[in-house]
């Protein structure tokens, strides 16, 4: 359960702006209409007793032990089912409630374990509070009669367990995953004096349960416990912090005993998450103390060469006269750094200062250029801004939503949840993507449309239904002329409206039925309120910059920006993508998006950092790699992003990496760059220092230290005394003056401080002097850059086809329980659920290959092939492949293409043509030539070790 | 979380099976998982077909269980899911649905079905009695079926007849009145008819 050191109100807060006047014994308080008397009172600092409500779901009314007395009412009525009325005078303790409340805990005590002192609850359950509070001395019933007291527990989950001895069947567990998590996994079977809850016909590891921890936290009992804190106990202190895995940003309280994590536990007050949470934030943190962190600096010349420990101060050195030699002998443009959307704002800042300052150039880039680059350039050209416009709540209001290339349930899913809570509700849902992903059918919701496109048709799609609005004039005409600049939208509604991007004609590229189209198109066009979420399906193709632009036009052309319930919502991959493009991670781009051709914009950092910025952009990621081949770019700093396994074409990338003469790697992990490395920094994990990260609605939330950084500095004192090293002193002596100094230089975060994060909680940048407390919703009145300009968005087929040699596409993505190239969650419970990649194909083509479930299948394209196993899927389509990229060993990116989107350069990972046939072998040359390579750098490691006894 | 990972797939199903009311208490709280034999072709058939009728109902999985134990004396394990997929339910809304009622099998039953009345009426006027004389004459207590398949006995409670008690139900047909003689009597006559 929750902790009960944080007050619990019993049931939520209701949404009203009217009040009414109550007195709870005596006291007088006014609360929002439609409050609860139980509510009421808590809030009034009256604790009413109670089991079977808490304030994340809503009132339920079956415990009993909650009755208080009304003035002037017969009986006594639950207090979480009774709302206030005006005048209303509410008595919580009088003799008669006493008796009550007693009979009804004797009754739940007969029929309970009186195990407290070794049960893992004790000191934390609400049941043994009550017992306290309503003052239990007897059971009049005695504890032989029928009982639930034998029972096996259920121990399949990997983080919970689920003992139905302690259980008091109050349905908070049931109640919590449907009405928060949306799973309906859970049910109490049976009735009567047999109900008990089940996973359904199951145990809970078979069953639909996402081990989101809902259920457990919901449990006030030890009935759904953790198996971290029956094996370590009861937490003694908590400290909020921010989760590092998915955009979604959710706060935590990670719950401690001294130094060591027992426990994270979802934040009530989080404003992203509202206290629901996800197997991976909620559970499966385990990474960071896992045996196989990187625990000191280490270094060699060559890759062939076993590790060296070092002191930090000899890495340092050493790292730095690399590179000062490399830029003697190669110039000062042959070094370059890359920042990590997984590190703080503070550190990715670091990073892109040293490169900018201690480097001398502008060779920085960030993983956002393989995920949300075109996000940045097709919002910024549209809209004016390089982000998404809505807060996750904007969602509540919202009647219609679109989702292309984005799958909430998988990768954002406490976003996934709020989603859902909204569609039950009765909000319109298209889908447009080439899986049956589970938005388009999950228990209790449906999508209205399913666009089931193919790979690399969004612009064609999204075109199609903007014909769609325009030519039956369901256009924003308002909201356009007041809004928009005319010029621009009188070329694209000729451009759109043009036959060529009818549905019917796009039809024969994107397989979707043109009167599908059309009804979509209406269904949004109408809908008062219609948001549009996207994700990388967008993003990763030849036109992914296309694709943001179809999207914003598409907002624009249905006056869907400017106010909650509309937007263009991108869900941010990793947990700081957002805020690692905001600090200044890209070649081209100072913080706060400036361009670094702007010398008024340079004179501001020159100033701040006493060196000279270079006015021409630097290098791409991409870029990079083909320099490092032809042999004009020698020496790469990159901080916690994975390159070798995360970036497209894996052969490319690895004989880019094998041709530095320095590689420096700062990881938490020996990951696949670092086989390739020169110099290991250890990174430190988001539980040892102090930052922020900024989520994918611009929250900006503090990431708190818990523990002291492993290998004795945090990321950001690393790239400090590495730039000391290089003779770019920083002066830092905590992350508060490194914000206070991107504070300084970023327009959109003047207002933002440690102090102000610590009074709010989290702020949505824009924070400054026009919006002090921060902007939930942007371009109220008008568009960052003034009016919002209608971009052409010609659809051009991908470069990248099917042929008689490769007749399938293959696209990619990931799923729940593992995260990005699974550096973290493999190192977690997580693997239980998806412990390799596998190949999802279709029935048909499974057929026509003979290829069976389970059967290893090669998988080739012209870049490369690689050998997983089959899982025959009629979420698929006809020709569509698809597989994730949590295993290195897989190889999925050894398949990927070089195509890359025309302006930012974000690879086409979506798209590749292939062929899968049926193999004997479970391995193909690459992956046994993987193997051998990381057998033989496991054996370096380790031989650092040895050296250092 | 279905369907991802290989490991999950093709994990062994255990059906819980509901246990009668008024088993001794330890067998309640020890549902021992059995492992539910696969239904067959003509079985998935029967509960396919009971779907397509009648999921186009409002409310449509109580008739669609209704459905399929009229077709098949009993739900198989197989139609959660399949009913679940239908509905747009989760499995578990199902389970819940199907373990509320009492009246749903998850086996098949004996030949004949014997439900035994055991509300208070009943009770004050022998039908303890009479399960007893059931279990030891025919070979089924209450809840259990004859190891020759012939005769499952159930409870129930209160057939509306309690003037007429003790009451039974044979097969769906209403009996007051009922002795152990008269019991032997209408079983043997319903047995005769199998032959």
């Amino acid at each position: 359960m929750y902790s009960n050191k944080v007050l619990d109100l019993g049931t939520p807060a209701p949404r009203s702006t009217s009040t009414v006047t109550v007195h709870i014994d005596g006291k007088p308080i006014d609360v929002p209409a439609g409050t609860s008397v139980m509510r009421a009172a808590m809030e009034a600092g009256v604790k009413i007793p109670k089991l079977c409500a808490t304030d994340s779901l809503d009132a339920f009314g079956s415990c009993r032990l909650c009755l208080v007395e009304v003035d002037g009412r017969k009986g006594t009525p639950a207090s979480c089912t009774t709302p206030c009325e005006p005048g209303m005078k509410v008595k919580t303790q009088s003799e008669q409630l006493r008796k009550l409340r007693r009979g009804v805990m004797e009754l739940y005590i007969s029929d309970h374990p009186l195990d407290c002192l070794t049960c893992p609850a004790n000191g934390n359950c609400e049941l043994q509070d009550m017992a306290g509070a309503v003052g239990l001395r007897e059971v009049r019933y005695g504890y032989e009669g029928e009982n639930h007291l034998v029972g096996q527990k259920d121990t399949s989950n990997p983080y919970f367990t689920f003992d139905a001895t302690k259980c008091i069947v109050c349905s908070r567990c049931v109640r919590a995953c449907d009405e928060i998590q949306g799973t309906f996994a859970l049910t109490v079977q049976g009735r009567g004096f047999d109900s008990k809850i089940t996973a359904g016909p199951t145990d809970f590891l078979s069953s639909e349960c996402v081990s989101c921890g809902a259920c457990v936290q919901a449990c006030p009992t030890a009935t759904l416990m953790e198996k971290s804190i029956a094996d370590a106990g009861q937490p003694d202190r908590a400290v909020t912090t921010t989760c590092a895995y998915c955009g979604v940003g959710c706060s935590f309280r990670a719950e401690l005993q001294g130094n060591e994590v027992v426990r994270m536990v979802p934040d009530k007050d989080g404003k992203a998450n509202h206290g629901h949470s996800c197997v991976k934030g909620r559970f499966a943190w385990g990474y960071a103390t896992h045996p196989d962190r990187v625990k000191a600096p280490m270094i060699r010349d060559r890759i062939s060469d076993p590790w060296r420990e070092v002191s930090w101060e000899e890495a340092f050195a050493f790292a730095a006269n690399k590179v000062k030699g490399i830029q003697q002998r190669y110039g000062a443009g042959a070094v370059g750094g890359i920042t990590s959307s997984r590190c703080t704002n503070e550190e990715t800042y670091l990073v892109q200062k040293l490169v900018r300052g201690g480097f001398g150039n502008n060779n920085v880039d960030t993983c956002a250029r393989v995920c949300h680059s075109p996000t940045g350039y097709g919002l910024k050209s549209t809209l004016g801004e390089s982000a998404g416009t809505q807060d996750f709540d904007s969602v509540e209001h919202t009647d219609c939503i679109i989702v292309i290339g984005a799958n909430p349930t998988d990768g954002h899913p406490v976003f996934g949840s709020r989603m859902k809570q909204r569609l039950r509700e009765g909000c319109g849902l298209i889908v447009i993507d080439p899986r049956r992903i589970d938005l388009v059918k999950t228990p209790h919701v449906r999508a209205d449309h399913h666009l089931q496109l193919r790979p690399g048709t969004n612009v064609a799609v999204m075109n199609s239904l903007a014909h769609v609005i325009v030519t039956e004039g369901l256009e924003a005409k308002g909201y356009i002329a007041e809004r928009c600049e005319q010029d621009a939208y009188d070329k694209w509604k000729a451009f759109i409206s043009d036959q060529k991007n009818s549905p019917e004609t796009l039809e024969e590229h994107t397989g979707v039925p043109a009167a599908e189209i059309r009804a979509a198109a209406r269904l949004f066009a109408k809908a008062p309120n219609g948001a549009i979420y996207y994700g990388l399906g967008v993003t990763e193709h030849a036109q992914g910059s296309t694709g943001v632009m179809t999207i914003a036009n598409l907002a624009m052309l249905t006056g869907n920006i400017g106010r909650p319930g509309v937007g263009v919502n991108p869900l941010r991959g990793q947990n700081n993508v957002q805020g690692s493009c905001d600090m200044g991670s890209f070649p081209h781009e100072l913080p706060g998006y400036r361009h670094v051709g702007d010398p008024s914009v340079r004179a501001l950092f020159e100033a701040e950092w006493g060196v000279k910025i270079q006015p021409e952009p630097g290098l791409r990621i991409p870029n990079m790699f083909d320099a490092a081949i032809d042999g004009s770019f020698k020496a790469l700093y990159v901080q916690g992003e994975d390159i070798a396994q995360s970036d497209p074409d894996t052969q490319h990338v690895q004989k880019a990496l094998e041709s530095l003469e320095c590689l420096i790697v700062q990881d938490i992990f020996l990951n696949e760059t670092a086989k390739y490395a020169h110099v290991i920094f250890p990174g430190s994990s988001f539980l040892e220092k102090d930052g922020t990260f900024t989520n994918a609605e611009r929250r900006i939330s503090m990431v708190r230290k818990v523990m002291p950084p492993l290998a004795g500095l945090a990321d950001w004192e690393v790239t400090v005394r590495f730039a000391e090293a290089l003779g770019f002193p920083m002066h830092y002596r905590h992350p508060r003056e490194i914000m206070a100094e991107i504070a300084r230089l970023t327009p959109t975060f003047t207002g933002v401080s440690y102090e102000k994060l610590d009074r709010l909680g989290s702020i949505q940048w824009p924070c400054n002097d026009a919006a002090p407390d921060g902007t939930p919703y942007m371009h109220e009145k008008e568009f960052v850059r003034g009016k919002g300009r209608f971009f052409l968005t010609e659809f051009l087929p991908t470069p990248e086809r099917t042929s008689k040699r490769f007749p399938l596409l293959l696209t990619t993505g990931r799923i729940l329980s593992q995260y990005n190239v699974g550096a973290q969650t493999r190192r977690t419970g997580n693997k239980i659920w998806h412990d390799a990649d596998v190949l999802d194909i279709h029935p048909v083509d499974a057929e026509a290959r003979g290829i069976r479930h389970g059967d290893h299948v090669s998988l080739q394209s012209r870049k490369g092939d690689t050998t997983l196993r089959a899982v025959v899927s009629d979420r698929m389509q006809p020709g569509v492949v698809y597989t994730t990229f949590h295993h290195p060993e897989s190889g999925a990116n050894v398949v990927t293409t070089d195509n890359s989107d025309w302006a930012t350069n974000c690879p086409e990972y979506k798209v590749t043509a292939v062929q899968v046939t049926r193999v004997a072998v479970d391995k193909s040359d690459w992956q046994r030539r993987f193997d051998e390579f990381a057998q033989q750098q496991e054996q370096l490691a380790e031989r650092a070790q040895e050296v250092k006894k | 979380m279905p369907g991802n990972a290989l490991g999950v797939v093709g994990k062994g199903v255990f059906l819980l099976q509901p246990t009668p009311r008024n088993s001794a208490p330890e067998e309640r709280m020890h549902p021992r998982p059995t492992a539910a034999a696969a239904a067959t072709p003509e079985q998935l058939a029967a509960i396919d077909a009971a779907i397509a009728r009648l999921q186009s109902l409002p409310g449509a999985c109580l008739p669609i269980l209704h459905a399929i134990q009229a077709a098949l004396g009993f739900v198989p394990a197989e139609a959660t899911a399949r009913i679940a997929a239908a509905l747009n339910l989760s499995r578990a809304d199902v389970h819940g649905v199907l373990t509320y009622y009492h009246d749903f099998r998850s086996a098949p039953p004996g030949r004949h079905v014997l439900k035994v009345c055991r509300a208070e009426a009943c009770q004050a006027v022998g039908s303890d009695a009479l399960a007893a004389h059931v279990a030891a004459r025919h070979g089924a207590a209450v809840g259990a079926t004859s190891a020759d398949g012939a005769l499952t006995v159930e409870a129930i409670y209160c057939l509306g007849n309690c003037a007429l008690g003790p009451s039974v139900q044979l097969d769906g047909r209403l009996c007051g009145r009922v002795d152990a003689a008269r019991l032997d009597a209408l079983l043997a006559a319903a047995k005769g008819a199998d032959a």
